[in-house]
C-alpha cells in the first residue's frame, strides 16, 4: 500500500499541481516537498508528492527500468 | 549474469552459513515474486516476508468498527480499495455495501474530504490505515477539514509505525532475521536515521531498497556484503528518495495531528508505542470518540494463521486454509485478501513453491 509513482508537475495552483504520469493527469497536493516548481519530478503517494527527484535522479530511474526489460 | 547476482552469489559463498532476509514491506514482496528475484537468490539465502502490509495488520476488531459504523444510516465510510474485501468477524464492507450500506473506494484522503463537502447531510468517515508514508496525508486532510470548518468528516485510524514493530519481531524467538530491506516508503517519510537503532542496539544490517527488480537485487547485494564482512550499518539503496532525516514537514505534520499510542496488530500481538492516535486538539475528527466507538474482541477465522504468516513463523502454504478454503476470490484473511499480502502473492505467484 506504501506504493509511490514518479510524475512530473505540468501546472501549478498554490499548494496544488497537476501531475503526469506518463501522460496520465491528476491533482495531487504539494505541501509536503520544498519549493515546488513547473516541470519538477516528484514521488506521489495517495494525492500527495512526499518527495522530489532530480533530473538525474528520474534518469537512473529508467535506467534501471529499462535494464531490466533488456534482461 | 546480472553483476549484483554476481555479487550476492560472491559474498553468499563468503557468509557460508544460511540467512533469513527480511522485506518489511508488501511492495518489496510483491517486487521479488513478479520479477523471479527469488529464484536468483543463492540456496543459502532466503527472503522472509514482514509485517508490512497495512491491511494485512489490521486487527480484525478495527473492520468490525468499520462494518458497525457504516451500518449507521447516516454515515458513509471511505476507505483505500483492499480494505473492503477483508473479513470482519461476521461480514465485510463488501458485503455490506452489497446490502445497501454506503462505503466507498477513495484514491486519497482528500477525496473523502471532498465527499463530505459535497454532501454535507452525511457523515462521511475515512478508514486511516498505512502507516508513516499514509498517515501524514490523513494528517493534512484532518487539518485542512479542521481550516475550512467541516464537521462532517471524520476518521477511524489504524494508522502505524514501524520501528516498534521491528523491534518486536527481533525480540521474537520464533524468527531469525539476519537482515531487514527495509520500506523505502516509509523511510522517505523518517529518514534513515530511524533504523539506526536497530544496527546499533540488535547489530542487524539494514538497507532502504526501491522497488525496481534492480534495485532490491542491489540492496540484498548490499546486505550480504555487510553479512559478509561483519558489519551492521544502516545503507541506502534508494538514494533517489531516501536521506539521513527523512520528510521534515510531514514529520511536523504527524506530530501536530498524532501522539503515539499503543497498537493492536495482528499476528503481532499490542505493540506499545507503535501506533498513531488523533490528538485531543482534534478530537472532532476522531470517529472514534465521534461516534463512540467501542473496539470489541474480535473473531477471526478459527483456521486462519494470517499471523503467523505475518511474523514469517510460516509461509503461507503451511497454512491448512492456504488454496483451499482460502483463495484470492474467497479470502478467509487478510494476507490472501490484499494484493501486497504474502498469501496472495504466494497464490499468484509461487504455487510451484506451494506444491
Amino acid at each position: 500500500m506504501c506504493l509511490a509513482v514518479p510524475a512530473k508537475i505540468v501546472e501549478l495552483r498554490g499548494e496544488t499541481a497537476t501531475i503526469s504520469v506518463d501522460g496520465a493527469l491528476r491533482e495531487v497536493n504539494v505541501s509536503l516537498v520544498d519549493d515546488p516548481q513547473l516541470g519538477d519530478y516528484v514521488l506521489v503517494h495517495a494525492g500527495f508528492a512526499i518527495q522530489k527527484w532530480e533530473q538525474a535522479e528520474y534518469d537512473e530511474w529508467r535506467a534501471i527500468q529499462e535494464a531490466a526489460a533488456g534482461t | 549474469m546480472n553483476p549484483w547476482a554476481e555479487q550476492i552469489a560472491a559474498a553468499a559463498r563468503t557468509i557460508g552459513r544460511a540467512v533469513q532476509l527480511m522485506e518489511v514491506c508488501g511492495t518489496h514482496t510483491v517486487t521479488a515474486f513478479r520479477s523471479g528475484l527469488r529464484q536468483l537468490l543463492p540456496a543459502n539465502v532466503k527472503l522472509i516476508s514482514g509485517p508490512g502490509c497495512p491491511v494485512c495488520v489490521t486487527d480484525t476488531n478495527f473492520i468490525d468498527a468499520a462494518i458497525e459504523l457504516c451500518r449507521r444510516p447516516d454515515v458513509t465510510v471511505t476507505t483505500f480499495g483492499d480494505l473492503v474485501r477483508v473479513p470482519g468477524s461476521e461480514s465485510s464492507l463488501e458485503r455490506e455495501r452489497a446490502a445497501g450500506a454506503q462505503a466507498r473506494v477513495v484514491y486519497s484522503p482528500t477525496d473523502a474530504l471532498a465527499l463530505a463537502r459535497q454532501n454535507p447531510q452525511r457523515q462521511v468517515v475515512f478508514l486511516g490505515v498505512g502507516f508513516e508514508t499514509t498517515a501524514p496525508a490523513v494528517a493534512w486532510t484532518i487539518q485542512e477539514a479542521d481550516r475550512s470548518g467541516v464537521t462532517n468528516f471524520s476518521v477511524l485510524t489504524a494508522h502505524k509505525t514501524m520501528p516498534h514493530a521491528m523491534e518486536a519481531l527481533l525480540k521474537d524467538q520464533q524468527v531469525k532475521i539476519d537482515g531487514f530491506i527495509c520500506p523505502g516508503h516509509v523511510s522517505v517519510i523518517t529518514g534513515a536515521q530511524m533504523y539506526r537503532f536497530i544496527t546499533e542496539r540488535y547489530r542487524i544490517p539494514c538497507v532502504i531498497a526501491g522497488f525496481e527488480p534492480g534495485d532490491m537485487l542491489k540492496g540484498i547485494a548490499m546486505l550480504l556484503e555487510q553479512l559478509a564482512t561483519g558489519r551492521a550499518d544502516v545503507e541506502v539503496e534508494y538514494t533517489r528518495s531516501v536521506n539521513e532525516t527523512g520528510n521534515v514537514a510531514a514529520q511536523r505534520l504527524l506530530a501536530e495531528v498524532f501522539e503515539e499510542a499503543d497498537a493492536s496488530w495482528r499476528g503481532l500481538g499490542v505493540i506499545p508505542r507503535s501506533g498513531l492516535a488523533i490528538r485531543k486538539r482534534y478530537a472532532a475528527f476522531d470517529a472514534a470518540r465521534k461516534f463512540s466507538i467501542q473496539f470489541r474482541q474480535a473473531k477471526p477465522h478459527p483456521g486462519c494463521r494470517c499471523g503467523d504468516v505475518l511474523r514469517a513463523v510460516i509461509t503461507p502454504p503451511e497454512c491448512k486454509l492456504f488454496g483451499t478454503a482460502c483463495t484470492p476470490a474467497n479470502p478467509l484473511g487478510p494476507c490472501m485478501v490484499s494484493s501486497e499480502g504474502t498469501c496472495a502473492a504466494y497464490f499468484k505467484y509461487a504455487k510451484q513453491e506451494a506444491g
